[in-house]
């Protein structure tokens, strides 16, 4: 070949034409960048930085106002706390699991209706969302309750005999949270149930896959990602909830937020409370971690792949 | 093992599919020979995706009779047919390999693992992607997207293959490419093959025969060249290539366009209205004496456009009606070609002469 082709070693690169300007240009073009991201950088430097800083700091801070790990040698040493860890987990992961089982289909059914159908049903899933949590969970109370309208009717069309406890324990915790979470699971799973392109049931079909095994081969491996981000978004809303198990677990389920308020208001025990707090923002943000090597996170907002 | 079918001829009967009041197929019936490369053709909207996909049993028609072979299957559904499809957009699983893909229809089969690999092994190296099996489907480019979409519809060795315009999002080189290696793989494979396109020049490179559609009715079936040499209506006339319609008036037994009277070797349609088509390439600029057996037009040059290897003029006839057309450029003879304005003679032979219905 005659024609030799110039590579970039071949000149020198950083005193070429213009070189000096223009690299003076980029470097301008990045501090101008920087500058506009400020703002929100400051924002977040105030409502989260220094906080969760002071949270860790008060963590670390004894009964006598010196510094001492006694805060996290007492969840150690005390069961109650090992229970509140545990009771935590249950009701969240129990939550998790009855969302995916009500969740799953539920959004698989919205994902199959005609759009003005199916906006209707998104309409009545999100309706909850623009009402208070508390009046929400009150109105779990006043339904679920021993002269509640669930027992007066079902005692009155003779399902049952006694009244049924529906709160003042697990049961209602988790009607109650399975509530109010299910719209967290069911918007990123119906998200990536719209994404899946239609042809590709049809190439399934076609190439000889029944319904239901182009459901479980193509369909469902689909609609994992959306249905994981979905059931981690609830696991780790839950790990935190307290209204919902205050209220409708009547002091029978004690989650950590619940003593995180006890700790302040019961111990006036900032320091308590604070390592409460830490320890469950550490098992959120590993939980996070850990999942998302698994799993492409970016999900969580819903949409597809 | 080789990947070899058997194929199986397709009778379509009176198939009828309404949306609402509109006809997307308005009894249409097609017989597809056994092992033959047939290209349904058309524009958007004119029935062909329809008729594939009541072939493949994604669509329900209103009414009709659908055979395989000798086997009634109009109301079978998709997954009884076995038959290969090779999708618009692939429709290759994301969530699976290449060789996943591949052994899918295979598995579906219960066919045992060891012999799987065999045939995607092989089923790959038929489309030319030996060693890519692992891949992911989002680390392949388009054509070889569309390879994988085709290992994987022929693979379980289907007696049909349909084929929903494979080529459309393909670069143009890459889709002439491919539009030479599905004929030959046609060719080897011998299935019977129902192609879709809205594409002419893809479709007369293709197929065995055309079928022409417009609003749900077929237009005309035919070979390739028949289709091209012998239109049998003006749509088709348009459709297919590049052609300019004259009127044309029955005056007693002869037959009169832009004042001539027209001499043809082609039968005539016993039609009321008739028009005359010419072909860009058929007709031709007289220089010196003319041919008994050719129809002579005075017309005037109001365009000369120079497209590389060939040129194509414009005449305007008397009555203003433009003619196109089109000859090779061969040494100088661009210059010494006559300039916008000037009157020229155009000739056209009675073989070529080809008058079909207007309507």
């Amino acid at each position: 070949m005659s024609n030799t082709i110039s590579t970039p070693d071949s000149h020198n690169a950083t005193d070429g034409l213009n070189a000096k300007g223009l690299r003076q240009d980029e470097w301008l073009e990045r501090l101008k960048l920087f500058g506009l991201s400020s703002p929100a950088l400051i924002l977040i430097l105030v409502i989260l930085v220094i906080p969760v800083g002071w949270l860790f700091y008060v963590s670390f801070i004894g009964a006598d106002g010196s510094f001492s790990l006694e805060n996290y040698e007492r969840m150690i040493a005390s069961k109650s706390y090992a229970r509140i860890f545990k009771t935590t987990f249950q009701v969240s992961i129990l939550t998790t699991i009855l969302c995916i089982l009500i969740g799953y289909p539920l959004a698989y059914f919205m994902s199959q209706l005609p759009s003005k159908l199916a906006n209707l049903c998104m309409i009545t899933v999100l309706l909850p969302f623009w009402t208070s949590l508390l009046v929400r969970t009150y109105a779990w109370l006043v339904l679920l309750q021993k002269k509640g309208l669930v027992n007066d009717w079902g005692i009155s069309l003779g399902l049952w005999e006694d009244p049924i406890k529906f709160v003042h324990n697990l049961n209602g915790t988790l009607i109650g949270m399975v509530h109010i979470m299910l719209p967290f699971l069911i918007l990123p799973t119906y998200g990536a149930m719209k994404a899946i392109d239609k042809d590709y049931l049809k190439a399934a079909s076609n190439l000889g896959a029944s319904p239901v095994r182009s459901f479980w081969t193509v369909f469902f491996p689909l609609t994992t990602p959306g249905l994981f981000a979905g059931s981690l978004m609830v696991f780790v809303l839950c790990l935190g909830f307290f209204v919902t198990p205050a209220v409708l677990g009547g002091g029978k389920v004690i989650m950590v937020s619940m003593k995180i308020v006890s700790n302040i208001e019961l111990f006036v025990n900032w320091g308590a409370a604070s390592a409460l707090g830490v320890v469950l923002l550490v098992i959120t943000i590993a939980t996070l971690w850990i999942a998302s090597r698994f799993l492409n996170l970016n999900n969580i907002a819903g949409g597809g792949h | 093992m080789t990947i070899k079918t058997e194929a199986l001829p397709i009778t379509v009967r009176h198939v009828t599919k309404t949306y609402g009041s509109v006809y997307a197929l308005d009894d249409v019936s097609i017989d597809v020979k056994q092992g033959e490369f047939l290209t349904l053709l058309g524009p958007s909207g004119s029935g062909k995706t329809t008729l594939l996909m009541v072939l493949a049993g994604f669509t329900r028609p209103d009414q009709g009779s659908l055979l395989f072979g000798d086997d009634e299957v109009i109301r079978k559904p998709p997954h009884l047919r076995n038959l290969g499809m090779v999708f618009q957009n692939y429709a290759l699983f994301p969530h699976m390999t290449v060789a996943g893909n591949v052994g899918y229809p295979l598995r579906l089969r219960k066919i045992p693992k060891s012999e799987i690999a065999d045939r995607v092994t092989e089923a790959l190296q038929l489309v030319q992607l030996d060693g890519l099996g692992e891949r992911r489907i989002d680390q392949l480019s388009g054509g070889q997207k569309q390879r994988v979409a085709l290992a994987r519809s022929i693979v379980f060795e289907p007696r049909i293959l349909l084929m929903d315009e494979p080529l459309s999002a393909l670069d143009k080189k890459l889709r002439d490419q491919m539009q030479i290696e599905l004929r030959r793989l046609h060719e080897r494979l011998g299935m019977t093959t129902v192609y879709v396109t809205h594409d002419q020049r893809e479709a007369l490179t293709m197929s065995d025969r055309i079928a022409v559609l417009n609003n749900g009715k077929i237009m005309q079936l035919a070979t390739p060249q028949d289709l091209y040499d012998f239109p049998q209506n003006k749509f088709v006339a348009d459709f297919i290539g590049e052609s300019t319609f004259l009127n044309v008036e029955k005056s007693g037994r002869s037959l009169m366009a832009a004042g001539v009277k027209l001499k043809t070797s082609q039968p005539i349609p016993n039609k009321d209205k008739l028009a005359l088509l010419i072909r860009p390439e058929r007709i031709r600029i007289l220089e010196t004496k003319t041919d008994r057996n050719m129809n002579v037009f005075d017309a005037v040059v109001s365009n000369l456009v120079y497209q590389g290897d060939s040129f194509l003029l414009y005449a305007n006839l008397g009555d203003s009606t433009e003619i196109a057309i089109r000859g090779t450029i061969q040494s100088d003879n661009f210059s010494r070609l006559p300039k916008p304005g000037e009157p020229i003679r155009l000739g056209l032979e009675a073989s070529d002469t080809l008058v079909i219905p207007d309507e």
